[in-house]
């Protein structure tokens, strides 16, 4: 591929969605670029390249920025942030809001659902002491098409049997053709919406827990933190943020800092305690 | 050290897929054909972990579990059950009959993975 079309192609993943993709990655361009440009009839990535110099239909756009993010996700995924979850970070919250009786939840890059969904059932757990609350998980992600996928709430034979427990299998779920579709209790539970985290999100409100896992990975720094800066300020005094297990925060914000012993997990920095007048 | 998997399964097929899978999980395994041949390997010596087909000659996989939960020793194992049977209702039955997990057949050695990781057994 020529440099210039790389530079196009790569240019406009990143301004749209925030993965930058370095040059050895040219043929993962190529191959999941070549369906795209066959789709809108052209001929190579080059040709669609070419294309795209100027502005071009935004369905092509979206289908090329598309196509290169990956959507790999499964349920319960890392188990131990799960655990913490549900072994640390809910039951302290479920106490400290009972005045309150009210939880907001963000799974901000929630792919085709796995991850609010394993969130719904934990929370379904938890039922009994949550009555009369007002839940909410809100998830959101760059593609459309993945959040077409997440309210439709049907996984196939092979995902359902990654990271679900059969019990919860069983409880949640029925057969739909070739696979299994989701509950309408959990499907109501989720409030799936398109959104890009580079944009400012507007009218979000505040949240105790916000999941932001497997997605920072692949941007750069600056709008890393960016984009961390805004969580920490979206979260809660004593809300926590997830991100991947081998995602830090360090070098990137001071404004979330590591819980230890908790892999994974981010607080909002609190502010700095005043300072005592000091006698000269 | 080494945890042993009997696998219980009347397709010699599904065993020698099954064990392949296994091994590349660091599991040791042994081989049953039927429900009444693998309690005979299990009050011998009671292995770590159970995959366990469903329709099977002379004793099923559900009459099987039963039969160890009974057994002494025979709380231990997990059991995880494998079959193309896929309805909710056989899930169900399953898990209260004394199951830990259920595989649906096809599966690939991830479902194997995360299912055997799920018990803490990986
Ligand atoms: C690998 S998935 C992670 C799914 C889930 N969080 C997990 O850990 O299993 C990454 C998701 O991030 C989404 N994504 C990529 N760039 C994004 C952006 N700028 N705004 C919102 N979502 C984005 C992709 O569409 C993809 O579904």
């Amino acid at each position: 591929m020529r440099d210039e079309a790389f530079t196009v192609l790569s240019q406009l993943v990143r301004d749209r969605s925030g993965l930058v993709l370095a040059r050895d990655k040219e043929y993962l361009l190529e191959s999941r670029l070549t369906p795209v440009a066959r789709k809108h009839n052209y001929m190579t990535v080059e040709e669609l390249a070419q294309a795209l110099r100027r502005p071009a239909a935004p369905d092509v756009e979206r289908d090329v920025v598309e196509a290169m993010t990956t959507n790999e996700s499964f349920f319960f995924r890392d188990a131990s942030a799960f655990k913490v979850l549900r072994e640390t970070i809910f039951p302290a919250l479920i106490a400290a809001r009972s005045a309150k009786r009210e939880l907001r939840i963000w799974s901000a890059a929630c792919s085709s659902g796995q991850e609010p969904y394993s969130i719904a059932m934990m929370l379904d757990e938890n039922r009994a002491r949550l009555a009369g609350w007002r839940v909410e998980i809100l998830a959101t992600d760059l593609s459309t098409e993945m959040i077409a996928r997440c309210r439709a709430g049907v996984y196939s034979h092979f995902e359902v049997q990654r990271g679900l427990p059969a019990q919860l299998l069983a409880k949640h779920f029925a057969k739909s053709g070739d696979g299994w579709v989701i509950s309408p209790e959990l499907r109501k539970a989720v409030d799936f919406r398109p959104f890009n985290l580079l944009h400012e999100p507007a009218g979000f409100g505040a949240f105790d827990v916000i999941l932001c896992r497997n997605v920072l990975i692949y941007f750069d720094v600056d709008d890393k933190a960016k984009i961390l800066n805004r969580m920490a300020r979206m979260l809660a005094k004593d809300g926590a943020l997830l991100l991947g297990g081998a995602e830090t925060v360090l070098g990137v914000t001071d404004k979330l800092v590591h819980q230890s012993g908790l892999i994974g997990v981010f607080m909002p920095t609190p502010p700095p305690a005043p300072r005592l007048a000091t006698a000269s | 050290m080494t945890k042993t998997c009997l696998i219980v399964d009347d397709s010699r097929t599904m065993r020698s897929f099954a064990r392949i899978a296994l091994a590349k999980l660091g599991f040791a395994t042994e081989e049953a054909a039927d429900g009444s041949l693998a309690l005979e390997a299990c009050r011998r010596s009671m292995p770590e972990v159970i995959l366990l087909d469903w329709n099977m000659p002379n004793m099923n996989g559900i009459e099987f579990v039963k039969e160890l939960r009974q057994t002494p020793g025979g709380g231990r194992p997990i059991v995880l059950f494998c079959t193309t049977e896929n309805d909710v209702a056989r899930i169900v039955e399953a898990i209260d009959s004394g199951a830990d997990e259920y595989i649906m057949k096809p599966f690939d050695t991830d479902i194997l993975a995360s299912k055997l990781s799920l018990n803490g057994l990986i």
